[in-house]
């Protein structure tokens, strides 16, 4: 079932990683087509017999395949452990869970920092791609494995845009869909946040153009900076407050010049720091510009509930009260196009100050709520329900 | 009030009384539907499919916990974007007396939903007319707290309901005192000194 580990063409430096090789080429919104894509994924549990228990995990915007397991190439634990488990609400001992790194990323997937056939890196001749683009690339990866249906998809925030993405493209082959804090349309503060980004990296001379990897540079200045950024959207004022407030970093008094007096400006710079040793530059300028991108509405005649009018799938939307990166306003308008369309809609609003990155975090009334949604999933779609005690840690 | 196999826990006397009007395999929406007590009964019992509308966020967290399909929402506000037909009955179960905008809410289920079916606090009852007659003052009935606090229900009669029901282009097929059996809207004016607690349920009128 599974392709074998093997060293990549593409990104350097990724050995061992699960490798599918989709047989046909990929053609893209932009009118452009990859030839010979890489998608680079994890699985946990074990197929069933009538393959009716596959779900699929999307990752957010910086993280990647390995949703439920150790990273091997960055030594990151899972970033989704307290939700993918034996007994835990996306139940690996009854469920076949796919995690794959999107289309564009740098974990594996074909994208910005891969080798073209004259052994160059793309940079940024690589072709713009779009959320559709990504959803494309992981349903020929499930046709790759010989997989039809998909139980449930689920991610949460650019990994939301994926889920809905998925229930438009695999028409009615998706049983359930959790899209978890996000909007039907990137807003045009999200947009402006990440153009600040990309500007971040642009600006740094290291970046040559985007040619950074083959001239042997990295801009990695820059590209701690568009974190740092996009890193303040994904908190709140509340956790920052409580967290930092404006205590000063290791010093009495203010120092009267630039270096990081503020526990809250030595945070930042640590997260931009741990950053660039795992990220792409150019990746984070192709996947924020896919997400700038994404509207399902303007796609569908100017009305959102046309997107998803007669599809067969369940949904339930998650959002946190905090967050404001995508808030639950903008979930509240994706729960009445749903509902405009017919479709069998749950929408669960979790009061918490920890903003947009709560969606990984443990908040006990969020996994309960997830728990009881897939589990009464499960059972209509004919699968085992889960057992009467759910096992407290794995 | 009993409790059958199936059950969980005490059922509500208006909820065992809805529950009549429902047949297998109907798609039902139940607006202010609280933590979903009313969905699992219609559901172990009656064998419908159902969906609710809450506007309390603790409700709708339980429910979808429990597996119930719930959206955190406003009925007075959030109905317009429901399609035509789109349910076989709608349900208000101790929830109209307590909407900002009870007409236009029922106008909308008019039009969503084939059925309607409200419960309420009947103000008609006996009891309540001779205690204002007595101490000229409306009665606190049940839950309520004095007709200043928040969320107060809006007092209504038997009559005052069909009049609104009316006005929705509402009939009255069916009516039922709590715990008691169906009759029709001929003995409307029993069931208003009669009964403290009512369920009717509704039918667009024929044109």
């Amino acid at each position: 079932m599974l392709a074998p580990a093997r060293t990549l063409s593409g990104a350097d430096g990724l050995k061992h990683l699960s490798v599918a090789t989709p047989d046909q080429p990929l053609e893209l919104d932009s009118g452009r087509t990859l030839d010979h894509v890489e998608i680079a994924y994890e699985t946990w549990g074990t197929l069933n017999a009538d393959k009716s228990n596959v779900v699929v995990v999307c990752h957010a915007l910086t993280m990647d395949q390995f949703a439920a397991s150790p990273n091997p190439v960055t030594n990151r634990p899972a970033w989704w452990p307290n939700v993918i488990g034996p007994g835990k609400a996306i139940d690996t001992d009854r469920f076949f869970v796919i995690c794959s790194n999107i289309l564009g990323g740098c974990m594996g997937s074909t994208g910005p920092s891969s080798r073209r056939p004259d052994g160059t890196h793309w940079g940024t001749d690589f072709p713009v791609i779009t959320i559709a683009d990504m959803v494309r690339a992981q349903i020929a990866l499930l046709d790759k494995l010989g997989i039809q249906d998909v139980f449930l998809a689920i991610g949460g925030s650019i990994g939301g845009m994926q889920v809905l993405e998925w229930t438009i493209q695999a028409r009615n082959r998706v049983f359930a869909a959790i899209p978890i804090a996000v909007a039907p349309r990137q807003s045009a503060q999200n947009i402006g946040f990440y153009e600040v980004g990309r500007q971040a990296i642009m600006a740094d001379p290291n970046w040559r153009s985007g040619r950074y990897l083959d001239e042997g540079t990295r801009p990695d200045r820059g590209l701690a900076v568009a974190r740092m950024a996009a890193h303040i959207t994904y908190v709140s004022e509340a956790s920052l407050k409580q967290k930092f407030d404006r205590r000063l970093q290791d010093r009495q008094s203010k120092t009267f010049g630039f270096d990081a007096d503020f526990q809250i400006e030595s945070y930042l710079r640590h997260q931009g720091q741990v950053f660039v040793d795992r990220f792409d530059a150019n990746s984070y300028l192709y996947i924020t510009r896919a997400m700038d991108y994404f509207d399902l509405a303007t796609e569908h005649e100017g009305v959102l509930a046309n997107a998803f009018r007669g599809l067969d799938t369940r949904f339930c939307v998650f959002s946190f009260s905090s967050d404001w990166h995508y808030t639950p306003e903008e979930a509240r308008d994706l729960v009445r196009a749903l509902n405009a369309a017919g479709c069998e809609t749950s929408y669960v609003t979790i009061e918490t100050d920890k903003g947009h990155d709560a969606f990984l975090l443990d908040e006990p009334e969020y996994e309960a709520a997830l728990f009881g949604f897939i589990d009464d999933a499960a059972q209509a779609r004919g699968l085992p329900k889960a057992q009467e005690t759910p096992k407290a840690n794995s | 009030m009993k409790s059958g196999p199936g059950s969980h826990g005490i059922r509500r006397a208006d909820h065992v009384a809805i529950a009549q009007f429902i047949n297998k395999g109907e798609l039902v929406l139940d607006v202010g539907c609280g933590d979903g007590q009313l969905m699992e009964l219609l559901q172990s019992e009656r064998g419908a499919r159902t969906r609710g509308l809450e506007v309390e966020q603790a409700g709708v967290n339980r429910c979808v916990a429990k597996g119930l399909a719930v959206v955190q929402g406003n009925a007075d506000a959030d109905l317009p974007v429901y399609p035509d037909d789109a349910y076989d009955v709608a349900i208000l179960s101790k929830t109209i007396q307590e909407l900002a905008r009870p007409k236009f809410v029922l106008d909308e289920l008019s039009r969503i939903a084939r059925r309607v079916i409200v419960s309420f606090r009947n103000y008609g009852h006996w009891r309540v007319r001779t205690t204002l007659m007595t101490t000229g003052r409306i009665p606190s009935l049940g839950q309520d707290t004095g007709w200043w606090s928040d969320g107060a229900r809006r007092p209504c009669t038997a009559r005052d309901m069909a009049e609104l029901a009316a006005k929705a282009g509402l009939q009255i097929a069916a009516a039922t005192a709590v715990n008691g059996k169906p009759v029709t809207g001929k003995s409307l004016t029993r069931l208003n000194w009669t009964a403290e607690d009512l369920v009717f349920v509704l039918e667009r009128k024929k044109p």
